[in-house]
């Protein structure tokens, strides 16, 4: 591999990861507060359709990932009372939420636009900006997130009361911290960040918004959440694993060749960033510790 | 008492995901009620309509009890689409191979002539051989993320997802590489026809010809019984509920939680891989892309609606059977609503039945993702 391709490789990385690190710092937040969020799928969906069909009408790619912030946040806020309203099993009420992002943008687009395999195709000016033909503003904002995101956890008021939350919400609360609303912020502030990670597939990456497009990313930020056990700056180098092993997967196609001189079976390399994410979660799971009252619903004791 | 609320809840999920749908469509712009008619009023009408309709129930049977039996032990398996794709491959590289025929198979882009004939199996050991193909292929595709979760803790979720995929880009390279039939569509060559099970319709003439229902059914409700009287009248069974129940606790009464989570995953497995035998050897006769209008997915819907009851995951199946007929007609007739709204439904419900079990003690997942 030559210099020049490395340097595309790394980028190309930087631009893959991007999503990953909205949706895993969003579920940072949902799971530090105590509230498993296998829904980051779905969320990042509600932002990717929301932000294309918006930013398509609007014609401006910052009120589309506004919109779809917005959208991330309402069903993060459906989701918040499923878990801890009505106490659902987290991970199931998570699935519903995936479930209904796979089908109701389809439902709506196919009511809008008689398409419901995708949205129409955005203009490349107004899609969000990238500097140097390489590097999307996305890619900064989401590396700009990191510190922020680690300043709130661990040197706000709210980022002690929201690990204090996820790790004993019975002495949290006992020390006067509103448990069940501070569980509510975190995971539609969650719900705001992974849709803002969708929003730059559909008017970043790409121009359109497609069925199901982020294809399992939402349980690849997750993954990555829990490799970096649940802490902002190794988030960011997880998610930049993750990015490069689907980089990888983009290089590696029609340059290396199988012994016979054929091309690699492109199923082969498609598989790389799944089959990455279970060994990398066997492989660490075990190292981790997660907030102890994640999954946990929290009733007051009477 | 207990079995009025059993079947209240459900209930009360579904006709509150039909209201909230009612109101989707009305901001979509069609008349919910024509729509709902058009989805459930296309079912039962004629023996063709219920052929048909068990026809579509048939699979989602198979997978809600494979999400029924993971979901008693504490887990959720989201992989029963993977590993029913697996099995389709299976029962159809076993169906081809041992068929007795000389099939046409694509290689470098050209037709070409494999002869098989040699190794001709008679239709008594094919076909069980085929569906076996499909139990253990199922089966090893669900025991993976059980093995996973059994020795490392990592969440059954996320790696039966990341198998889904892994299972599709597989198959799909063994389909277009190795057993690609000629013509547009990717799919296998033709199994043998001693591999074909019968037609219902050779049994029960009432029921058309031309509706595809065989006797995948009848093992579907089989394995209902089975399912019922392994959970609820063996000890394995009962060992595997003691871990969904409160894994601690089993462990101290002496029951391995990692053993049983690998049961559990393993039998899961096997029972979505069923699901492929009717499709396979009863109706396309080969393995296609994309052949699973998403039953591993619906399986979770029909398990939870159906209580995680072998009994329930029957009248659910049908339910949800009814409903994909019916998207059909909603697809074909309504001017704006889609197909779409079966997914809508189907997440919509899930969401209700999961908020209603504050109301009745169910099991729960176990394991934090």
């Amino acid at each position: 591999m030559n210099e020049l391709s490395l340097f595309a490789l790394i980028f190309s990385a930087i631009r893959l990861a991007t999503p990953l690190i909205f949706a895993a710092l969003g579920g940072m937040f949902s799971e530090r507060s105590g509230v498993i969020n296998i829904a980051l799928e779905g969320l990042m969906l509600a932002g990717a359709f929301t932000g294309a069909v918006v930013t398509y009408e609007a014609g401006n790619p910052y009120i589309g990932l506004l919109a779809g912030m917005l959208a991330g946040a309402a069903l993060a806020y459906v989701y918040a009372i499923a878990c801890i309203k009505f106490e659902a099993d987290q991970v199931v009420a998570g699935m519903a939420i995936n479930f209904l992002m796979i089908g109701l943008p389809a439902l709506i687009s196919g009511a809008i636009y008689d398409s419901s395999g995708s949205t129409p195709q955005i203009d490349k000016v107004n899609l969000l900006p990238e500097f140097f033909n390489r590097l999307s503003l996305a890619s900064i904002l989401a590396f700009a997130l990191v510190p922020v995101c680690w300043y709130v956890l661990y040197k706000t008021p709210f980022g002690l009361r929201l690990r204090a939350t996820g790790e004993n919400p019975a002495a949290a609360d006992a020390a006067g911290v509103k448990i069940i609303r501070l569980r509510y912020i975190a995971v539609v502030l969650s719900g705001v960040l992974a849709a803002a990670g969708g929003a730059y597939l559909s008017i970043g990456q790409s121009s359109l918004f497609t069925r199901n497009m982020t294809a399992g990313r939402g349980f690849i930020a997750l993954a990555a959440l829990i490799l970096a056990k649940w802490r902002p700056v190794p988030v960011l180098l997880a998610c930049l694993f993750f990015g490069l092993t689907e980089a990888l997967t983009i290089q590696i196609q029609g340059v290396f060749k199988l012994p016979s001189g054929e091309d690699i079976p492109v199923q082969f390399i498609q598989i790389i960033p799944y089959v990455a994410t279970i060994i990398v979660l066997a492989g660490f799971i075990g190292l981790s510790r997660a907030p102890k009252a994640l999954g946990i619903p929290y009733r007051k004791e009477k | 008492m207990k079995i009025l609320r059993e079947i209240l809840s459900p209930l009360i999920a579904v006709i509150a995901a039909f209201i909230v749908g009612g109101i989707i469509v009305l901001l979509i712009g069609d008349n919910p009620f024509e729509t709902y008619s058009l989805l459930l009023a296309n079912s039962f009408g004629s023996a063709k309509d219920i052929g048909y309709t068990l026809f579509y129930a048939t699979p989602l049977i198979f997978t809600g009890l494979a999400v029924a039996v993971a979901f008693r032990c504490g887990l959720l398996n989201i992989g029963a689409e993977g590993q029913l794709y697996v099995a389709s491959f299976a029962a159809a590289w076993v169906g081809i191979t041992f068929g007795g025929t000389i099939v046409k198979i694509m290689e470098g882009g050209q037709p070409k002539d494999v002869d098989w004939s040699w190794m001709s199996l008679p239709a008594t050991l094919l076909v069980p051989l085929c569906i076996l193909a499909a139990v253990v292929a199922g089966g090893i595709w669900g025991a993976i993320p059980g093995i996973l979760k059994a020795k490392f803790g990592s969440h059954e979720v996320i790696n039966t997802i990341m198998l889904n995929f892994i299972a599709v880009a597989l198959v799909g390279y063994l389909t277009q590489y190795h057993y690609k039939a000629p013509g547009p569509i990717l799919q296998t060559a033709p199994i043998g026809e001693a591999a074909y099970i019968p037609q219902l319709n050779q049994f029960l003439p009432f029921i058309p010809k031309d509706v595809p229902l065989n006797i995948a059914f009848l093992l579907a409700i089989l394995m209902c019984v089975v399912v019922y009287v392994f959970l609820w009248k063996t000890k394995w069974g009962f060992e595997l509920r003691a871990v969904g129940e409160n894994p601690s606790a089993a462990e101290y009464g002496g029951i391995s939680p990692q053993k049983q989570i690998i049961i559990a995953m393993t039998i899961s497995g096997a029972l979505a891989g069923m699901a492929a035998i009717g499709e396979v050897l009863g109706y396309r006769r080969h393995h296609e892309e994309g052949f699973s209008a998403e039953w591993g997915f619906l399986g979770i819907a029909v398990a939870l609606l159906g209580r995680n009851h072998p009994l329930g995951v029957f009248v659910a199946a049908l339910f949800f059977a009814v409903l994909q007929r019916g998207e059909i007609f909603v697809d074909a007739f309504t001017p704006r609503v889609s197909k779409d709204i079966g997914w809508v439904l189907q997440a919509i419900i899930i969401l209700f039945v999961a908020c209603l079990q504050i109301y009745s003690k169910t099991t729960r997942t176990k394991g934090k993702v």
